[in-house]
């Protein structure tokens, strides 16, 4: 008896998850059924629902810019759908392109995947110079190019750019024996990169084994190569980075710095680089302004204060991205209208003072949010003015498709090895065949 | 749903409908052909129901995997790219004759076939282990079997990023340890071996309990009177595992075997997470790039769908081999026992 009461109860209790679990799933379904309904329609409240697909930190919604823009136009309602990393969402944007479904209204597109995009999927964008409030003059020239087609379709608007400086701990400079003002740390190396490393010598006598000059290799080939003309492409589209001068040049320099033992044995961005910044383990980082960002999410507290900014040996640019409004979405002219609101130098200047993301509007470097900027890690350097005269000297640089494959490549197959003990010329023939491969069709 | 309720009431009125016409001859006829319709109806029933029932998986099946399997067959033919997979350019069997003089496949394979080895055979013989302690009476039985269980359960990812932080090379807890006892640290990542070895850990940790599990469930399926009849007979614990527990697991011995084989030619999660920010090179020599991880560089990171739809072929070649060499060897067993 008493068996056959707990046989049933059991029953019951197996019975009841089912039913949850059933009742989770059917849940679940509904759930997205009603979401697709909103954001297709979106009549029943009268609002139209424009949705952005994002990638990383861009920070219109942090900012307060969708709550803004919603308020000017009381029609309108905003979402985005984020992916943290731009190596997932690029893919997935690529397979929607070409699918031609599942498309947000608006779509990110970073600086790396831009010539890619304009080169094989620029018929699947409005052409937004064309798009009403637009005008071309407002941005960077460079940032204009690399969004549009030989035809002169301009698939994307500019949000934010990366102007490189060096960014340098000023404690450890003067522990080195090396200059702390700004001005002068900007003279030691200006104009060329070998004087970069010739700094990097001084400070290594000075200060030792404890610290390291600079990050890591991959941020110096970065840097280097940045602020070239002609990369990995030449203008004509041709591959041309293993018989460019300035790439091997690049690639030699920074062995060099890795041989000497100025750079970290790091690669940028993973856990252990990370901890060396929170250890003050180096004194140098090239550094567009998004990268005060990083320093100040992983550093000690006590280091707020002790860093500043110089201007790079050459000045270049390192990141930003575009908005695009793809054909395939639902409200192709809500959409255009609310780029070109977010784009625009006003809106540019307020991100950067909440965000750090630096304007590729050069009307934005005079607005007072730009001028009167300012970083916790910087204390009262004036970033925003020393960063918009990086912003001027970037060269227009010729950028390809398939940059990514082949700067990973020179990065993490090639000067990474040599901080490992491996010689110049092994890590550039491992490079050189790992990215031979990956470009071969 | 008319003809439905037709089948489904005629019996009934056959029986016992009120308003027949008289006439016994011609209705018993009508009853009888009624019937052997329905009797034809409900054969035709028994037959092809059955498949209707099986249908959606075999759908599915249609729609997920072979299409899919026949579709990249299609591809591996022709240069195809990501950017525009509809234009496809026919190269024969250009794809797949370039693999055998392709040294990133052939290192990954050789990659493959160590970390599979080194995974593999010690995840089973201490999963084998582990069964044998379980099987004993002890207090809390079920608390040891969840636990054992919670590898399995946890995401790769978040087991990954974990190993990652443990063989990190300046910060890892693995590399402080080894400096306490006096030992050198070791680059986990780059090194060719510390690299197999550190990604091998995470397979092993992750399916040591769930191989366990199998083991336990065949454990106690064996009578209790071989092993009494053995203990009668002088044989030790050890001489009991060996003649009696083995010999009764050789099936699920073999059935783990394969699965973990197949598990272990398609490890990619795993590697991938191990040096994220290197995408899917796996290493800067790539020293841990499985096939699966090569398959997707090629497939996502570079974007050369036709070469990445031979490397899948070819490892489905390899896994039919393996597959063959398999069946063989349990021919052989079951033909010696």
């Amino acid at each position: 008896m008493r068996a056959a009461r707990r046989g049933s109860a059991r029953r019951v209790v197996v019975m009841a998850a089912i039913a949850s679990l059933g009742a989770g799933l059917l849940a679940g379904c509904a759930d997205d059924g009603n979401d697709e309904d909103s954001s297709s329609s979106g009549d029943s409240s009268g609002k139209t629902t424009i949705t952005l697909g994002l990638f990383g930190t861009m920070g219109f919604k942090e900012a307060g810019l969708y709550d803004e823009y919603e308020k000017l136009n009381p029609d309108i309602n905003i979402e985005e759908n984020v992916t943290e990393r731009n190596e997932n969402y690029y893919p997935a944007l690529v397979n929607h392109l070409t699918t031609n479904s599942g498309l947000q209204d608006v779509q990110a597109i970073e600086v790396g995947n831009i010539a890619e995009v304009v080169a094989t999927q620029a018929d699947k964008f409005e052409d937004m110079s064309k798009a009403a409030g637009v005008q071309k003059g407002n941005w960077l020239d460079w940032k204009w190019q690399q969004a549009t087609t030989k035809d002169g379709a301009t698939i994307g608007l500019g949000t934010d750019i990366g102007p490189m400086a060096i960014c340098y701990r000023k404690d450890l400079f003067e522990k080195a024996g090396l200059p702390t003002d700004r001005d002068e740390v900007s003279k030691m190396w200006a104009g060329d990169w070998n004087k970069f490393i010739e700094a990097g010598e001084k400070y290594k006598k000075g200060a030792g084994k404890d610290t390291y000059f600079m990050d890591s290799p991959g941020g110096l080939i970065n840097a280097i190569l940045s602020s070239e003309k002609e990369k990995f492409y030449d203008a004509s589209g041709k591959v041309i980075y293993k018989t460019n001068p300035a790439v091997k040049d690049a690639f030699d320099l920074t062995a060099e710095a890795a041989e000497k033992g100025l750079v970290q044995s790091q690669t940028q961005f993973q856990p252990a680089w990370d901890q060396t910044i929170s250890n003050s383990l180096f004194a140098t980082v090239a550094c567009p302004p998004w990268m005060l960002g990083t320093i100040k999410a992983k550093s000690q507290p006590e280091s707020a204060g002790k860093w500043d900014v110089a201007q790079a040996p050459k000045s270049g640019n390192w990141g930003g991205t575009f908005l695009g409004v793809p054909k395939g979405g639902k409200h192709v002219k809500e959409a255009q209208k609310l780029i070109t609101w977010l784009t625009a130098p006003e809106q540019q200047a307020k991100l950067f003072s909440k965000m750090g993301s630096f304007p590729s509007a050069p009307a934005a470097y005079k607005l007072p949010q730009v001028t009167g900027g300012k970083n916790d890690m910087t204390g009262d350097a004036p970033i925003g003015e020393l960063f918009a005269k990086a912003a001027e000297q970037i060269p227009t640089q010729v950028i390809g498709p398939k940059d990514q494959i082949v700067q990973q490549g020179l990065t993490d197959n090639g000067v990474i090895l040599v901080t490992q003990g491996k010689s110049a010329k092994d890590a550039w023939n491992n490079a050189v065949k790992t990215i031979d491969n990956n470009l071969e069709k | 749903m008319t003809t439905r309720h037709d089948t489904a009431a005629s019996p009934v009125k056959g029986g016992a409908a009120p308003g027949r016409p008289p006439g016994g001859n011609t209705s018993a006829e009508a009853d009888h052909k009624r019937r052997a319709k329905l009797s034809r109806r409900w054969q035709r029933d028994m037959r092809w129901s059955p498949y209707a029932f099986v249908s959606p998986f075999f759908l599915l099946f249609l729609a997920f995997g072979l299409f899919p399997l026949i579709y990249t067959g299609w591809a591996s033919l022709h240069t195809v790219e990501l950017t525009a997979p509809t234009d496809m350019k026919w190269t024969g069997f250009d794809n797949y004759t370039r693999i055998f003089d392709d040294e990133f496949f052939w290192n990954a394979a050789k990659n493959t076939l160590w970390i599979g080895i080194i995974s593999t055979v010690p995840q089973l013989l201490m999963a084998m282990g582990l069964a044998h302690i379980l099987n004993y009476k002890l207090r809390g039985s079920t608390f040891y079997r969840v636990v054992m269980l919670a590898p399995y359960a946890t995401s790769i990812a978040a087991a990954s990023l974990v190993f990652v932080l443990l063989f990190g090379r300046d910060y890892g807890m693995i590399n402080w340890a080894l400096d306490l006892v006096g030992l050198d640290k070791i680059d986990w990542q780059n090194g060719s071996w510390a690299s197999k070895f550190a990604v091998s850990t995470i397979v092993i940790w992750r399916w040591t309990g769930y191989n366990a599990l199998i083991y336990l469930a065949a454990m106690q399926a064996i009578p209790q009177d071989l092993y009494e009849s053995a203990a009668l007979d002088g044989a030790s614990r050890w001489r009991q595992f060996i003649h009696v527990t083995l010999p009764s697991l050789r099936p699920t011995i073999l059935f783990t075997v394969v699965v973990s084989t197949i598990g272990a030619s398609q490890v990619f999660g795993e590697p991938l997470l191990f040096d994220a920010n290197k995408g899917a090179s796996g290493g800067s020599q790539h020293q841990f790039q499985t096939l699966g991880l090569y398959l997707y560089e090629q497939g996502w990171v570079n974007q050369h769908l036709g070469r990445a739809s031979a490397i899948a072929w070819a490892m489905f070649l390899i896994l039919i081999v393996i597959g063959i060499i398999n069946a063989v060897i349990s021919r052989r067993l079951r033909a010696s026992s």
